[in-house]
């Protein structure tokens, strides 16, 4: 809260200061009756810029060094009172003084109280230290910058440095996203794989996070191979395909060839509404709709279908990721030069002709690429699979059984009560290594393949 | 003529390429009808809910102090649950035996006591006298009357007996029980019985965790577009930047899940289930998509726009403030709500923030827990309860219109706006 | 000498626009035949309706007789396929498809079935190559991309393309406002060869280039048909005075 309050009181006092900059510069330009470098604003301008971001980047470093330079202190001071305290306890005893201090537990050990009015008193401290240097940096560098204020300087174009270089830095913030992912990833990976060996990981065939395997095993409480995890999630990616590709694509050879273009206006935007619906939505479809139905549909034939079957899970996911196949078909086809149809219809080719034997081989690069980003989309989606594929890892390709999938996988890995450091917990994190190794090799090869595309026929 | 059969062949062949574009068309279409119809039909009866009218009687001696006020202690003392059962027995006064008695008490919601209670302390005037509230059925009495119990299974299986079927049958023809709009479901936040449950809290979290998602991506996705566009030059980097951020628009979505749990929960310590992480790691998820409409609709402005400013002495940054980022609002306008629909139906990465909390309250502020409405379909889909599936699909409902509604407005716009340069 | 096309009160609209107003037009057989005129004065679209590759244009619509052979072309019976067969054409930006020069020139012969075996295509190729003059130029690379090529070798390979399917006629949209004039000098050559066994109807914009080629020249002027007649006529003692404006270069 102290946060909004500070980050308002800084814009309301740099908007003072460029009231009394503006007014200083158009002082100055009357009384020394020489033409400014730049316009007066941007003078007033570029106060603002100093004035405002030092302080919140102070404010900022504050408000996230705070806590954890207080949560240091206390550590250290409960450790102090209790030296036979393991890590844990420590951590335990401080999450205790936090939730007294907030007022979520009352506790009657007097130790931990002491500790708490103590840790209440120098977050207090803390908070108006806070406040203090965040606005004082505010107005000394505001007064330092009126009084150095030289009309001969170009301040347009300091203000216009700024900017763009606040822009770079916007720029490199993916950069800095795909950095901070495999990192943090890698991070949590490799601290799993110093618990769990690394080719047992890769090449494992059995997943059960929950079983111990033998009574005496130290690390490990369960088994890590994610073989059949991988295998259940191409199973359900595949079925998606079977059902997506030849409906997507032949949808798209449609709208971009055949339909008129009264059709083509309606059409789209309905598919287009199919590819805005939530994943949650084909999830709950796929579980309480599409599972029953094959179970029933099987029964009906006598063959068995588990009621969490793959191939549920994967013809919804598979109706998911039409309309993103046609409408990237779509516009693959369609950036084909007219010139070549209009060459094959003038040698007498018919329509169909001139689609299969000139439209679909020209536009082969971009349609394979986009063949990739859908396997992508399928090895990723997560909601579909979550509500309706299974949990139990068996090693097997028939899409009527059970089968699980990597994004399963990691969401009941973290969403029930685990700590932090457990095994378990650092295997989600292997998982999703892997996940995000395979989606980034498929995007990498569909976007370079896409973009042969584009600069041939630039 | 064997030149005629061979045309007819080819002509068929044509016929044939047409056919499967229709129909995989037809089937597209088909598909969207099935979802929709199935989640409406399943949907559509949650708008209404069974109420009970009771016929009560609080004493205000007990309640009231002298200010004339409900005095807090003594409201949470009083037995509001066994008044409430009590004035609901009396249209059974046959009913004598213990077990009887429990099983007639388990068709009125276990909350209904507190429902009661909040109703009193609203309205103080309404003490001493008889006054009649609708209270809510349980879930099991509601989804009866809606015709979705089924009672073909053997009466030891049912969560309903064949007693309780009997009574609520006279209830329903004494208009005992009757089905009303359902307020709560508009009104309150989850809770662990279906008939109090309700999107409110969902909703507001879904509102919070979308300004933080706005706010950040917004003016990052154009500030890096316009770097892209204007300032950079073709480079290494440059090119870098592009690979990353076409790929981080594919990466999938659950990988920003655990980006946010690890950099944000562990390593920045943020708290969990709050909005304000929630709207950080969908910001993160949307940023490339809004960037890459941003950048299509600032290309689609023709340069000479730009040269024409430049040649009368206006900077780069001046150029591209004045002439050519207002031209292109309305592309960056529909890239964004594009992007902001998109995070506004995620749910995944927020599974991996503990986003998926059972949460009663409705959140206040962008650091309180909160549930977002995507993860609470998901909730209500996976619970065991057949009442809370009727709610999920309602909610899928408010959400999907809505969606649409979003996406309407930026086709709208982009067709109102759209320059034919 | 026979006519090969007959055309008359020809009227072509696109959407509420008229392109070409009321034109009338006899094409001789076996010969060159030029249409000339400033941008925008329907030649091209004239051209376009000789083997009906306007139907693939939105909103255009054709009226008027228009007869190959005394057939109307644009009868219910004819099949345009039919008839693309038969009146073959070469546009304005060479566009060869992304494929080997074998597959380019292939394609036509196979799609209408004209090569009953491997050694039969084969010799369509060969041949096709031959008669547009490449033949020595692409011998040794029958199967490298088409695309590789240069711009006139790729203008001619969509001429062997279009010989390969056998037609009556090639029509030639501006066939070479995309090349050099070296290019360029080659492909009149080509024409006044193919001439022999070909009716040729060619669209230029360069008023030499007709001179140089054509028997017969047409000069449309705002989508109107204004003169028709001996290329020479035209060119030294046209009877319009706007023929006369814009062979001199006062209008175009």
């Amino acid at each position: 809260m102290t946060f909004l309050i500070l980050t308002f009181s800084l814009i309301a006092f740099s908007s003072v200061s460029y009231l009394v900059c503006r007014n200083r510069v158009l002082y100055k330009i009357k009384v020394t009756k020489t033409a400014s470098k730049s316009l007066p604003k941007h003078y007033s301008q570029n106060l603002l810029i100093w004035s405002f971001v030092p302080a919140f980047i102070l404010l900022l470093l504050l408000t996230i060094g705070t806590p954890r330079l207080l949560d240091g202190l206390y550590s250290e001071r409960i450790a102090e009172a209790h030296p036979h305290f393991s890590l844990a306890e420590i951590q335990l005893n401080l999450s205790k003084v936090k939730n007294i201090v907030a007022g979520a537990v009352s506790s009657d050990e007097d130790s931990v109280n002491i500790i708490a009015g103590e840790f209440a008193s120098s977050s207090q401290n803390f908070e108006i230290l806070k406040s203090l240097s965040t606005i004082l940096l505010c107005m000394l560098c505001s007064i330092i910058f009126i009084k150095n204020i030289d009309l001969s300087k170009n301040a347009r174009e300091s203000v216009e440095n700024f900017l763009q270089g606040a822009f770079l830095v916007a720029a490199i913030f993916a950069i800095l996203t795909t950095v901070a992912i495999i990192v943090s990833l890698s991070v949590e990976a490799i601290r799993f794989f110093s618990l769990y060996n690394f080719f047992d990981f890769i090449f494992g065939l059995h997943w059960a996070p929950n079983i111990a395997i033998r009574e005496d095993q130290v690390a490990a409480q369960g088994s890590f191979g994610m073989i059949p995890v991988l295998l259940g999630t191409i199973v359900v990616a595949t079925i998606a395909m079977f059902v997506a590709l030849p409906i997507g694509l032949f949808s798209a050879i449609y709208l971009a060839e055949f339909a008129s273009k009264p059709v083509r206006d309606i059409i789209k935007p309905i598919l287009e509404i199919l590819a805005g619906i939530p994943t949650v939505v084909y999830g709950y479809f796929a579980a309480l709709t599409a599972a029953p139905f094959f179970r029933d549909l099987g029964a009906g034939l006598g063959i068995s279908v588990s009621s969490e079957s793959a191939i549920a899970a994967g013809s919804v996911m598979g109706i998911m990721i039409i309309p993103f196949i046609s409408s990237l078909s779509d516009d693959v086809i369609r950036s084909v030069p007219q010139s070549l149809r209009d060459g094959s219809y003038g040698l007498g080719a018919t329509q169909a002709e001139t689609i299969t034997k000139v439209v679909l081989p020209a536009a082969l690069p971009g349609l394979v690429g986009a063949f990739l980003l859908a396997v992508s989309r399928a090895i990723g989606e997560t909601m579909i699979v979550v509500m309706a594929a299974g949990l139990s890892a068996k090693l097997t390709v028939n899409p009527l059984e059970t089968v699980t999938t990597v994004t399963v996988q990691i969401v009941s890995l973290l969403t029930g009560d685990t700590e932090f450091d457990d095994i378990k917990t650092l295997s989600a994190f292997g998982l999703g290594l892997a996940l995000f190794t395979f989606t980034l090799l498929l995007n990498v090869l569909a976007l370079t393949i896409s973009r042969r595309l584009a600069e041939r026929y630039d | 003529m064997n030149k005629d059969k061979r045309l007819k062949k080819r002509h068929a062949r044509e016929k044939r390429l047409k056919f499967y574009g229709i129909t995989s068309i037809c089937i597209a279409l088909m598909m969207l009808f099935t979802l929709l119809s199935s989640i409406t039909l399943n949907g559509y009866t949650a708008m209404q809910q069974a109420y009970i009218p009771l016929k009560i009687i609080v004493p205000g001696e007990k309640l009231l102090n002298s200010d004339g006020e409900v005095d807090a202690q003594k409201a949470l003392l009083f037995n509001w649950d066994s008044k409430v059962k009590k004035a609901f027995r009396t249209n059974f006064p046959e009913v004598k035996s213990r077990s009887d008695k429990k099983e007639l008490n388990r068709l009125i919601s276990s909350n209904s006591g507190y429902d009661v209670k909040q109703f009193f302390i609203k309205n103080v005037d309404a003490f001493d006298n008889e006054r009649v509230i609708w209270i809510t059925a349980s879930d099991d009495v509601d989804q009866y009357l809606k015709g979705r119990f089924n009672t073909n299974i053997s009466e030891e299986d049912r969560r309903l007996t064949n007693k309780q079927l009997n009574w609520i049958d006279r209830m329903r023809s004494e208009g005992l029980v009757k089905l009303k709009f359902n307020k709560n479901f508009f009104t309150s936040a989850d809770s662990r019985e279906p008939e109090s449950s309700g999107i409110l809290g969902a909703v507001v979290g879904s509102a919070l965790t979308m300004f933080v998602t706005v706010l950040l991506s917004l003016p990052l996705a154009v500030m890096a577009s316009i770097y892209l566009e204007y300032f950079a030059k073709p480079s290494r980097l440059t090119d870098f930047i592009e690979v990353n951020i076409n790929n981080l628009a594919a990466v999938p979505s659950i990988v920003f899940g655990l980006l946010g749990l690890s950099l944000f929960l562990s390593f920045f310590g943020l708290p969990r289930s709050v909005p304000l992480v929630g709207g950080m790691v969908l910001a993160l998820m949307t940023i490339p998509t809004v960037i890459i409409a941003t950048r299509a609709s600032i290309r689609a402005v023709p340069p000479s726009i730009k040269d024409a400013a430049l040649g009368l002495g206006a900077s780069k940054m001046q150029a591209a403030f004045h002439h050519v980022v207002p031209l292109a609002m309305p592309g960056i306008l529909t890239g964004t709500i594009i992007g902001i629909a998109q995070a506004l139906g995620e749910s995944a990465p927020l599974l991996m923030i503990g986003m998926v909390a059972f949460i009663i309250d409705v959140p206040s502020s962008f650091t309180s827990p909160a549930t977002a409405l995507p993860v609470q379909i998901f909730m209500w889909a996976d619970s065991a309860e057949r009442a809370f599936y009727e709610r999920s699909s309602l909610a899928i409902m408010f959400l999907v219109v809505f969606l649409i509604m979003v996406n309407l407005v930026a086709v709208i716009l982009r067709r109102k706006f759209e320059k034919k340069w | 000498m026979k006519n090969k096309f007959e055309t008359e009160n020809v009227v072509v609209h696109y959407g509420t626009k008229i392109a070409i107003d009321n034109i009338s037009l006899n094409i001789e057989a076996n010969n060159i035949t030029s249409l000339i005129g400033p941008s925008g004065c329907g030649k091209s679209t004239f051209l376009r309706c000789l083997n009906r590759m306007n139907d693939t244009i939105d909103g255009c619509s054709v009226s008027g007789k228009l007869l190959l052979d005394n057939e109307d072309i644009y009868s219910d019976e004819i099949d345009p396929v039919d008839l693309r067969a038969k009146v073959g054409m070469v546009f304005q930006k060479p566009n060869p498809f992304p494929k080997s020069i074998f597959e380019n020139i292939a394609y036509g012969p196979k799609i209408h079935g004209l090569a009953k075996s491997k050694a039969e295509l084969n010799d369509i190729v060969l041949q096709s190559l031959e008669r547009a003059g490449l033949i020595d130029e692409v011998r040794d690379r029958l199967h490298d991309s088409a695309t590789g090529l240069s711009g006139g070798q790729q203008q001619r390979i969509c001429i062997a393309r279009a010989i390969a399917v056998n037609p009556e006629v090639i029509l030639m949209d501006e066939p070479c406002s995309a090349l050099d004039p070296i290019a360029t000098a080659v492909i009149e050559e080509l024409l006044d060869q193919l001439s022999k066994d070909f009716t040729i109807v060619i669209v230029t914009h360069s008023m030499a280039q007709a001179a140089r080629v054509s028997t017969k020249t047409a000069f449309f002027h705002l989508g109107k048909l204004v003169e028709f007649g001996e290329t020479q006529k035209i060119f030294t003692n046209p009877e319009e005075e706007k023929t006369q404006n814009y062979i001199t270069g006062r209008i175009g």
